[in-house]
Order: C-alpha cells, then structure tokens, then sequence
C-alpha cells in the first residue's frame, strides 16, 4: 500500500495474528483487512461495526442482495478490489456466479426482481452523482421495496462508497480469483467483525 | 435501522472528535473537502471526488510537505467517510421527503 504504516505498523500481537491467518488460508492477509487492523480505534473497529450491521444484521435483503449491492457500488465507483471482492462473495451467498455478471453487464436486463434492479438503480445515481432526490426514492418505493429496505441499501452504499475511496487511495493490493475466492469464503463464514 | 444510522454516528464522531495526529480542524476540514492548503488539498479532493485517479506522487507531494503517513492516514479517512456520508444523509433526506408527501 502506498502508506508503508499499513504495511508494516503494526503491533506484534497484530503481526502474530496475520502470520497465523496467511498460515491458516495460504493467502496473504487482503489489504482490506490490514487496512481496518490499523489503529483500529481510529477506523477500523468503527467502520467493522457499521459494515457488519449493514451486510449482516437485521434486513429484508439477503446477504447475497446486499454483497451485489457492495459489488454493484464498487462497479460504479471502478474500484477493482471491491469489484473483485464482492462479486465474489455475492456468487458464493447466491449460489449464482451468472446472476451477479448478469447485473453487473447490464442492470436493465439482468434477471432480477424489481425491487432489487430498481434499488440498485438509486445507488447507482447516489453514488455517480453524489445524491439523489425523493423522485427517485419514489420509484424505489412505486417497485415494491419498503423504507426500511431502502434504508439498508444506503447504509450498504455508505459502507462502500467509504471503502472503495480508501481502497484506491492507499492503493490495495488486487489478489488473483483465487485470492477473492478465499475473501469470499471469509466473509460469508464471518462476516465484517 | 436505528442501529446503522448510530454505528454511523459513532464513526463519523470518531474520526472527527477523538485523539488523532492530525488536528480536529484539519479533521474536520478533510471530512468537508474544504479549505486545506496544496497539496493536502489536491489529495483530499481526489478523494472524494475522484479516488481513482490517485497516484503515489498524490501521496508523496503530502509526504514531502510536512505531514506524517498517521496524519495522511487520518486525513484520508476523514475525507472518504465525509464525503459517504454526505451522500448518505442527502439519500436519507430525499427518503423522508419521499414517505411525507406520499403519505
């Protein structure tokens, strides 16, 4: 990463504990991850909260909707690490690799529910346009999706529209398909915390 | 909901309000993409506004002013988290003023 902080700043106890992950998933410990062990208090222990409430608490959206919905903001902001990332771990909770492509090549005519294409339609402006007007939410709410499901799709959108800038301001390291298979399995074993 | 929207808070107090090495005025600047000096500016504004244009002379440039990496650390986090969270409340509002004149 371009901070040599996040690469080697760490605590011992911290480079234990990546020593025994790279040992554990013969993969290096992703940049995402070192990036929320630094001075966690400042960042990261925060940030892993927000993240982990947004993917995986309480919401009417399956986790594999909210990881396309992360993917899908990644795209639009072509942040290539969370690209990479959640397209993964969106084929893996879904099942259905062809399903997430099929929406990242073409939202319009993806086979997908409304209220999902509709959804990520929102986030998409939100996130090229840096806001949206109640028109648009309107829509949203005209194609079935609830207040409460749009309000977890934004606090997904907020999550990576934070993480994607980081990612390409530090410069995260973009492992291989097998690197974002193995983050995939993680994150769906354990999610953000 | 609620929880989401108080974990946000607790960021954005964190980052803004807490111990850092960078000043809470430089923090708080940062977080708001407004006045900062270049080339601490020109990095900022990268970052919430175009992030992938980011290279290492960005980073460098900031280096070479005076600031240390902890600094540039915190600054670039302020900046990524402020500008979501612009966009955030801007969705939230538009969301409210959806449900109140449909209702």
């Amino acid at each position: 990463m371009r901070l040599e902080i996040l690469n080697s700043g760490y605590t011992f106890g911290t480079k234990v504990l990546f020593a025994f992950i790279q040992l554990a998933s013969r993969r290096p410990v992703p940049d995402a991850a070192r990036l929320v062990f630094y001075r966690a208090d400042f960042y990261g222990d925060p940030m892993k909260k927000i993240t982990h409430e947004a993917m995986r608490g309480p919401s009417a959206w399956s986790v594999g909707d909210r990881e396309l919905m992360a993917a899908f903001v990644s795209k639009t902001n072509e942040c290539e690490f969370c690209i990479g990332a959640h397209t993964a771990t969106a084929g893996g909770a879904y099942h259905d690799q062809a399903r997430v492509e099929a929406v990242l090549s073409n939202l319009e005519t993806a086979p997908i529910e409304e209220p999902l294409r509709s959804t990520l339609r929102m986030l998409a402006k939100l996130t090229r346009e840096h806001s949206v007007e109640a028109a648009d939410i309107r829509r949203a709410l005209a194609a079935g999706v609830s207040r409460e499901q749009i309000e977890d799709a934004l606090a997904v959108c907020f999550a990576f529209n934070t993480t994607n800038r980081l990612a390409d301001a530090f410069g995260f390291f973009v492992p291989g398909p097998k690197g974002f298979e193995s983050g995939a399995k993680y994150l769906l074993s354990r999610g953000y915390k | 909901m609620e929880e989401k929207r108080t974990a946000h808070q607790a960021l954005v107090t964190r980052v803004l309000e807490g111990d850092g090495r960078a000043s809470r005025a430089e923090r708080r600047a940062a977080f708001d993409d407004a006045t900062l000096i270049e080339p601490l500016r020109g990095l900022i504004s990268k970052v919430a506004k175009h992030a992938t244009q980011i290279a290492n002379d960005d980073i460098v440039a900031v280096k070479e002013a005076g600031l240390s990496e902890d600094q540039i650390f915190e600054l670039v986090v302020c900046a990524a988290v402020g500008q979501a969270t612009r966009q955030y409340q801007n969705a939230l509002a538009a969301l409210d003023v959806a449900i109140r004149e449909g209702s």
